[in-house]
């Protein structure tokens, strides 16, 4: 019934021609025996924004984690920027690409800057411990993120909200040019949750980065992203841009979802409205 | 807060080790006075007794206490911070008594006299300890968790406990001797075994101060640490083998002193924060300023008759360990 729609990667560029900096081909990969992706291909092209949604449990941390280096793969390769990740030191990867992880937490005490000071970690050795440079790009991001007032607040007395920004801001100091995000506005209101994706918009559109973030609000995924990639079961479902992959048959199909899509009047992005289920009165 | 900011936290540190130190040479059977301390230091006279009494008993205590205090603190900081655990400390997870119990078993049993060779084998029952602690923990239903570890760490120093008990009763006259070291103590041991562990001290210290940059990250969790580049599994190595460098040579010259491991680093936590490159030093410093203390009461207290620094630290540690199993778990 649920056909796996052949991935649009194929090398090093994606179906529209944009080189892919980020990408995994034919990959398995899973928890001790238990497989949970089975050969799945996927490419994030350079500069977007590329959406990874999908019912709870279908596999998006996973494929998050295995293009982290964080789940080896057991089969498969997976490539950043044109190099297979398997050859590359942890650090050279991590100077090039940076990872939100889902639901991280902060040591106790951990202020707001020493938090965000922990994504030059890649760019410090032993012996260049700290340079104008990483106390620059610290600085660029705790102001892009709207965190410099907090400078000094310990992370863990601080609300959800700005909490998140903390940790994109320490993400965004890694300075990389592939960024990975995993539900970076779950649990914050709808006022912190646009002003969160405006301002990974802004990152991709101004500073050309790349990003895959996983989301769970459907719209939002719709709103700002370049492409969406929809998973289901381990497998990828759909993928395109966002006009291509919204339809009240994907949302079936991939979802499980009884929704209508209308496109958005200012922007013309679609947006999805799922249909009310209620107990019909007269039958009672 | 402040502390982080400003010159004079390190300042105060180095002051109050410097205070102590003299403080620590000056009490005993016979107090000296804190001038004619300082006096025998600068100026040594051997034809003072009391300047002789200094140099060859008092002064090695002292040094014994700032060494082994600062090692163990910072031993507990960095298992605290590797493994996330707030409990964790060489005392609680089996490596103070997998050391005694080799160390017992090596000079007791098979009458191992070379002193190089004490650090050596308190590092080879460390290491031990701390496998059987964590291989039984990791099999309880749920895993290595800081409570499971706790209770193994319990058991397997109760069970090697006994051994030792054995191996006592079996040949009390050798073993005599060994009796106060158990007890954990800083009074008796002969200069010449802590020079064979000066470069344990050293060089875990060292390794310690190079890792903690890496050990912050780690302790933000596993997958934000590989994201930020660092390489765990080489990281967790390098940890646990400066680890079992602190513990050995600190067990080898004052036997097992417990919960100077988890005290420490959770005041230095308070104090300046979760920077482990602030952590270690400050752990360092203070561990040391604390033992010095603790001895200096171990010898107050019930004078003129001194009481082991062991007893002191587990008499002042375990309340603390009551109060962070309540508040932290
Ligand atoms: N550490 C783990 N050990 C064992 N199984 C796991 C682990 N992490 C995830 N799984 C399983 O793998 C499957 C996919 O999990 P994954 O975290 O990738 O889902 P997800 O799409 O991110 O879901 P969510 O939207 O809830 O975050 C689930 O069935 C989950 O139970
Ligand atoms: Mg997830």
């Amino acid at each position: 019934m649920l056909q796996q729609v052949k991935s649009a990667f194929a090398g090093d560029h994606d179906v529209s021609g944009a080189p892919v900096a980020v990408g995994c081909r034919a990959i398995s990969a899973g928890y001790g025996g238990q497989l949970i992706l089975d050969d799945v291909s996927f490419g994030a092209a350079a500069g977007q924004i590329t959406a990874l949604v999908g019912p709870n449990g279908c596999g998006k941390s996973t494929l998050l984690k295995v293009l982290a280096r964080i789940l080896r793969p057991s089969a498969g390769s997976v490539s950043l920027l044109g190099e297979d990740l398997s050859r590359l030191p942890t650090r050279k990867i991590a100077q090039r690409m940076a990872l939100l992880p889902q639901g991280p937490i902060a040591p106790e005490g951990l202020t707001v800057k020493e938090l965000v000071a922990q994504g030059r970690f890649p760019h410090q050795t032993l012996l260049r411990q700290w340079t104008s440079g990483d106390a620059a790009a610290v600085e660029e991001a705790m102001a892009l993120t709207d965190v410099a007032a907090l400078a000094d607040r310990p992370v863990a007395t601080l609300s959800g909200g700005q909490r998140q920004r903390c940790w994109i801001a320490m993400v965004l100091a890694q300075d990389t040019d592939v960024i990975l995000l995993d539900e970076p506005t779950t649990f914050l209101d709808l006022r912190v949750q646009v002003d969160i994706m405006t301002l990974l918009h802004r990152i991709a559109a101004e500073k050309r980065r790349t990003l895959v973030v996983v989301l769970h609000e459907l719209n939002f995924a719709a709103a700002y992203a370049d492409r969406i990639v929809m998973m289901r079961a381990g497998q990828i479902a759909c993928e395109g841009t966002p006009t291509e992959t919204f339809s009240s048959q994907t949302l079936d199909r991939v979802f499980d979802l009884d929704a209508q899509v209308i496109a958005d009047p200012e922007t013309g992005r679609p947006v999805c409205i799922p249909r009310r289920h209620m107990p019909n009165p007269a039958a009672a | 807060m402040t502390l982080r900011l400003t010159m004079l936290g390190p300042i105060m540190v180095i002051g109050s080790i410097l205070v102590l130190f003299l403080w620590h040479i000056a009490v005993g059977a016979k107090s000296i006075p804190i001038l004619t301390v300082a006096e025998s230091l600068w100026h040594f006279d051997r034809t003072e007794f009391d300047h002789v009494v200094i140099r060859n008993l008092r002064l090695p205590r002292a040094i014994f206490a700032v060494t082994v205090g600062a090692s163990l603190a910072v031993a507990g900081s960095l298992m605290q911070g590797v493994t996330r655990n707030p409990l964790a400390e060489p005392g609680l997870l089996g490596l103070l008594a997998g050391a005694s119990f080799a160390v017992v078993a090596a000079v007791g049993f098979f009458g191992l006299a070379t002193p190089g060779w004490i650090p050596v084998v308190a590092a080879a029952g460390a290491l031990g300890g701390a496998v059987l602690v964590w291989t039984i923990a990791a099999r309880v239903p749920g895993g290595a968790t800081p409570l499971s570890l706790i209770l193994s760490g319990a058991a397997v120093t109760a069970f090697l406990g006994a051994l030792i008990t054995l191996m006592q009763l079996m040949d009390e006259q050798t073993f005599e001797s060994l009796r106060v070291w158990l007890t954990g103590t800083l009074a008796g041991r002969r200069m010449e075994v802590f020079v064979w562990c000066l470069p344990w001290f050293i060089g875990g210290l060292i390794i310690a101060i190079a890792v903690a940059r890496q050990v912050t990250a780690l302790a933000m969790g596993e997958e934000t640490a590989i994201g930020l580049g660092v390489d765990i599994a080489r990281l967790k190595i390098i940890v646990l083998i400066c680890v079992v460098v602190l513990t050995a040579a600190s067990v080898a010259v004052a036997g097992p002193l417990g919960f100077v491991g988890l005290v420490i680093p959770h005041v230095v936590r308070l104090l300046v924060g979760s920077d482990y490159r602030l952590i270690v030093p400050y752990s360092a410093g203070i561990g040391a300023a604390y033992l010095l203390v603790v001895d200096i009461a171990a010898r107050l207290v019930l004078a003129p008759a001194e009481i082991s620094t062991g007893i002191v630290t587990a008499l002042l540690g375990a309340p603390f360990f009551v109060w962070l199993v309540r508040t932290r778990l």
